[in-house]
């Protein structure tokens, strides 16, 4: 295995969205806080949770999350769309990295950032609210999960994505609904019995749904559920996309 | 052992068939030029060799290793400079060096290597600038040093001089005639003739998707249209009509100029300005020219359509 060569494409995309620190990491970080007040504000007592758990403390962990995945997804894809559309994808092409020295770069890029965003909103929301932790382990065990799957999602997007357009396409039409409608700002008990059930093939549902349970040690479904699903869907993105990159699809003519 | 070896190349793209089963080997050391028109099918054969494109049957192997099942091998020993000028504008030229350095798994040991690169190049000023700051000459010779980073036998260079200055030309036909000279394979496609003409051993002309000549330099300038002689005369005033043993032999006809490709052998250029006087003609001046790789590729690619 090439890990110098993994490692430095792991490190020219950790350098990339580095350079561009406002757009990447601090602006994610403003916009979850601004949803934090302005939705924590607006719902509290509105909206039911979990027994005991304030509406503002039950909507940080699903900001994290939401953050982690987003950020993870827009790493991996915009790197992508960029390369591809300014040709410089050629020099990684050119080169020795296989399939899964690619994959294995890129998605650990996109959870690094996505860790790194997800850490500062609710570094930021901490000040705001208390939040407890119940299980660490599982926070980061579905904080690695989600932006690995955000990351994975990513590069399939940006290699399917010919365009700027196409990619806008994915992450308005795809990512986002998944992930507005997965419980970020509710309890999916809230819902109207068809809207719960629905909610159970939302798979972003089980990232964000375990990783709350992190935090409270209360969940919708069974934390362990959420890993199963998370994991599979996870190994199937996986399966998909090294697939696609050693057939060469859309990225070898 | 070859440099490159290429057997029976198919490439299909949805309405094209690009390569038509090509046949060739290039020894290791050579500097082989890849000429042809646009649409020629250079750049696919190219890109095929550096693992850029893939193609439907044939094989195609780099020092003996196949280009598909020992993708990983061919890749550090080849060293591909695109056509098109591409950049990554988040980071500066050392930067550029250093990433595409470490790709091959190479790390600070390889830094001598880049900094000599650079020096080459007469990048060294210009290290720490951004690439979106650079000229697109400067551009262009960042593309050759991601090239040999890795410091690769076989050089491939697709039309490394178009769209830049003469200065720029010429330093990088010194540099790459210097990596021929020590030891590199330089593989070449271009559409400056005179590029071909000057700096490679062995030239392979493409049309249509399919070899229509392949030999050295000298025996591609001796054989056939390599006999012929380019007349340019000016008249007095514009000709209206041509002598009709002239007519054949008309290249080029602009205002009172006329162009005339002839037989060395056995068009004599007196009898053809006797021919022109005896029609009324009077001529001003008369200018010929050997034949050069031009008339070569021109023959070649309008009569052998495959």
């Amino acid at each position: 295995m090439n890990l110098t060569g993994a490692y430095t494409l792991f490190y020219k995309e950790i350098l990339r969205f580095g350079k561009v620190l406002l757009q990447t990491l601090i602006a994610p970080v403003i916009t979850s806080l601004l949803y934090l007040l302005v939705f924590g504000h607006v719902l509290t007592g509105r909206v039911e949770v979990f027994p005991g758990v304030s509406y503002i403390a039950f909507l940080v962990p699903g900001l994290v999350m939401m953050s982690v995945i987003q950020n993870a997804f827009a790493n991996s894809s915009s790197s992508l769309i960029q390369s591809k559309v300014t040709g410089n994808i050629l020099f990684i092409l050119l080169t020795p990295l296989s399939h899964m020295e690619f994959f294995l770069a890129f998605i650990a890029a996109a959870a690094v950032r996505g860790l790194i965003v997800g850490l500062g909103v609710y570094l930021v929301a901490i000040f705001f609210v208390a939040v407890p932790v119940q299980h660490l382990g599982y926070i980061l065990l579905f904080a690695l999960l989600g932006s690995a799957v955000l990351g994975t999602l990513g590069v399939i997007a940006g290699i399917w994505a010919e365009k700027f357009d196409q990619l806008a396409g994915f992450q308005n039409f795809i990512i986002l609904p998944l992930s507005f409608l997965s419980g970020v700002f509710y309890s999916i008990h809230s819902l109207p019995l068809f809207w719960q059930r629905l909610s159970h093939f939302n798979p972003f549902f089980y990232m964000i749904d375990g990783f709350r349970y992190g935090f409270f040690g209360v969940s919708d479904v069974s934390p362990l559920l959420s890993l199963a699903v998370v994991a599979l869907f996870f190994m199937t993105l996986s399966g998909l996309t090294l697939l696609m990159l050693k057939t060469g699809y859309k990225l070898r003519d | 052992m070859s440099a490159i070896s290429i057997t029976g190349l198919h490439k299909h793209y949805p309405r094209v068939h690009a390569l038509k089963g090509i046949d060739l080997v290039i020894p290791r050391g050579e500097f082989f030029g890849l000429l042809g028109p646009n649409g020629a099918g250079k750049s696919t054969l190219i890109n095929i060799i550096a693992g850029l494109t893939r193609f439907d049957s044939g094989s195609v192997s780099v020092l003996g290793q196949d280009v598909v099942r020992q993708y990983q091998r061919t890749r550090r020993f080849v060293g591909m400079v695109p056509q098109e000028l591409t950049f990554d504008p988040f980071f500066n030229v050392r930067e550029v060096l250093r990433i595409q350095s470490g790709y091959f798994g190479l790390g600070r040991e390889n830094d001598a290597w880049i900094e000599e690169l650079m020096g080459a190049l007469m990048l060294h000023d210009k290290a720490g600038a951004n690439m979106r700051a650079l000229s697109g000459g400067m551009k262009r010779r960042v593309m050759v040093a991601q090239a040999l980073v890795h410091k690769p036998e076989v050089v491939v260079l697709d039309e490394p001089t178009a769209g830049v200055d003469v200065e720029l030309r010429k330093s990088l036909w010194a540099f790459i005639q210097r990596l021929h000279r020590e030891g590199h394979t330089i593989v070449l496609t271009t559409h400056y003739l005179e590029e071909a003409e000057a700096l490679c051993d062995r030239i392979a002309i493409l049309n249509h998707g399919a070899i229509v000549a392949l030999d050295s330099k000298q025996a591609l300038l001796a054989q056939g249209v390599g006999r012929t002689l380019r007349a340019c005369i000016t008249t007095k005033e514009p000709l209206t009509t041509l002598p009709a043993a002239l007519s054949p032999k008309l290249k080029r006809q602009e205002g009172n100029r006329i162009e005339l490709q002839l037989d060395k052998h056995t068009d004599s250029i007196v009898t053809v300005l006797d021919d022109l006087r005896a029609h009324g003609a009077v001529i001003e001046d008369l200018r010929t020219e050997a034949a050069d790789l031009e008339d070569v590729f021109v023959e070649l690619t309008r009569k052998k359509q495959p």
